[in-house]
């Protein structure tokens, strides 16, 4: 039986870069969980409904579930194993603690990277906007309040603040 | 998922010599598809054109979002996979005209947040973020959200049979469960609805889809892209099996800016496919009569539904609800429910007269709310 073919694929993650050979249809997070032993990336739904798989590329959130590894082929890739400096927890990790941002903790990897790539992206104003723009992760326990607590906090965003000129849900409108 | 070639070429002919593998099938494709008050709107699909579209053996990947889903559910088969990602294609830029010309490539967020799009097109910006997660909108491309798949569950589940799946296999949705199906311009072989928020705004903002093949360039308006299903649900769109999405244009459209509104209607507050959605976009002139309208409902047929003509009932009308409600009335004419979606036929109707209503009274915007009171008097 003929061996499948394999293509040349350079990821850098977590600032450590490694050069694999690998068959195309290895999805981004197969590649970190199975071939990288990061296993700290979660496989919930394995279809873009749950956000568990969420990483950080060239520091955007991403779904890696819904990716091929060859596709990020020179691109830097951050998990949560990365974000801690040593023993010093990244600051959303350290708020997630302190707010018991969680319960079972299997969402929780892919809900600090992408509080880290909201964060990135700049355009929460409000809590009302950083519950709108998590709401890619979806915690089963219901610690949405915490959540939405630990990450306005490092995002120097008020708790509950629903702010006057930005009040709108995106595609809602007033009554 | 089942294996398959790859390769990620850098330059657009690569790509077309490549793509060019699945024949131009039916190029004589009716452009005709529009919901108008005529039944039979289903542009037809000769014999020559290739099994299932499902079927081909080459397709593009861009973002991924929705195709790698399919492929590791087996719904879509794709023996070479041909990553367009590397292509010159991710651009956004002015027309010399004041429209704007989005690249196929450029990602979903990159566009609802780009300082032209927001100030020209809010509908569309906020359209954009209506749909998905911020996580999809950051990998999701401007071509491949008009390519998307239905969300049909029968379509996605292979142990049942599926028209869009398997032509002449049947329906599984009719007589199924019908909660997120059509209610327009179905037919005895699909109910699928078309589950893209962004194409609902630019159906409003009359888009041109710019396409390539090794054969050439054209140019499809908006209205002719997505098709109704027909007798060949597994075909949605106009697009030539070997041609590639390269730009969207946007015609200028000033007009609107000031008085538009995306309305999305969901079982959840936020990601989560429309049960209805509404695009609606109002020019009102100085004495306050509307100079021109356009509306787009999503949700609820195989395309955005939109009908030129009923827009036009609204011309030289003044806002009031009632005059928004015979033109939901007339916009949703025909409209049947199949039971568990009846619900949807009285949901689009006060939809749309809300969408309307409020694009009357400003544009509302994630970033721009109109401070207007809502308490007025065509409430």
């Amino acid at each position: 039986m003929q061996a499948p073919e394999r293509h040349p694929l350079t990821i850098t993650v977590n600032g450590r870069e490694h050069t694999l050979e690998l068959e195309a249809w290895v999805t981004l997070l197969d590649l970190l969980r199975e071939r990288l032993g990061l296993t700290g990336t979660k496989k919930g739904c394995d279809q873009g409904q749950c956000g568990a798989c969420t990483v950080l590329v060239d520091g955007r959130r991403i779904n890696s579930c819904l990716t091929l590894a060859v596709m990020q082929d020179g691109r830097s890739v951050t998990t949560i194993e990365g974000l801690a400096q040593g023993d010093q927890l990244h600051p959303l990790q350290q708020a997630f603690v302190e707010h018991d941002a969680f319960q079972c903790g299997y969402c929780t990897p892919g809900q600090i990277c992408s509080a880290v790539g909201l964060i990135n992206e700049g355009q929460a104003k409000c809590s009302a906007e950083v519950r709108e723009l998590m709401s890619g992760n979806v915690c089963r326990c219901g610690a949405y309040p915490q959540i939405l607590r630990a990450v306005s906090q490092v995002a120097g965003i008020a708790p509950d603040s629903e702010n006057a000129e930005h009040a709108v849900v995106t595609g809602t409108v007033p009554a | 998922m089942n294996p398959f070639a790859y390769s990620r070429p850098t330059d657009i002919d690569a790509a077309l010599t490549q793509i060019a593998a699945n024949g131009a099938g039916d190029t004589a494709l009716p452009s005709t598809a529009g919901p108008t008050p005529v039944p039979d709107l289903a542009p037809a699909v000769n014999a020559a054109t290739p099994a299932a579209a499902n079927q081909y053996e080459v397709r593009f990947v861009a973002g991924g979002t929705n195709l790698l889903d399919l492929l590791k559910e087996g719904v879509m088969v794709a023996p070479k996979l041909v990553d367009i990602n590397r292509l010159p294609l991710d651009r956004i830029e002015e027309t010399p005209d004041g429209g704007l010309l989005l690249g196929a490539l450029a990602r979903n967020a990159d566009t609802a947040y780009h300082p032209l799009v927001k100030e020209r097109y809010p509908l569309l910006a906020d359209a954009i973020l209506a749909g998905a997660s911020p996580q999809l909108r950051n990998m999701a491309s401007n071509g491949g959200n008009l390519l998307q798949r239905t969300r049909c569950y029968y379509f996605y589940d292979v142990a049942t049979p599926c028209n869009k799946r398997t032509p002449g296999a049947g329906c599984s949705a009719i007589g199924g469960v019908t909660r997120q199906h059509a209610i327009l311009g179905t037919s005895e072989h699909c109910i699928a609805t078309h589950p893209s928020d962004m194409c609902v705004a630019l159906a409003a903002l009359e888009a041109v889809v710019h396409v390539q093949s090794a054969r050439g360039k054209r140019q499809i308006p908006f209205a002719e892209f997505h098709r109704l299903p027909g007798d060949r649900p597994d075909i949605d769109t106009t697009l030539a099996p070997d041609e590639l999405i390269t730009h969207i244009a946007l015609p200028p459209a000033p007009q609107f800016a000031g008085h538009s509104a995306y309305l999305k209607l969901r079982e959840r507050l936020s990601y989560a496919f429309a049960l209805a959605s509404v695009a609606a976009a109002l020019d009102i002139a100085e004495d306050g009569t509307i100079r021109a309208a356009r509306i787009a409902v999503g949700g609820v047929a195989h395309k955005p539904w939109r009908i030129p003509q009923v827009e036009a009932m609204l011309q030289g009308q003044r806002p009031s609800d009632e005059v928004f409600g015979r033109v939901a009335e007339a916009l949703l004419s025909g409209a049947v429910g199949r039971g568990s979606n009846n619900f949807k036929i009285p949901l689009a109707r006060n939809a749309i007269v809300r969408a309307l209503h409020v694009a009357s009274r400003g544009t509302v915007t994630n970033w721009n709310v109109s401070t207007e009171t809502n308490e007025g008097e065509n409430q």
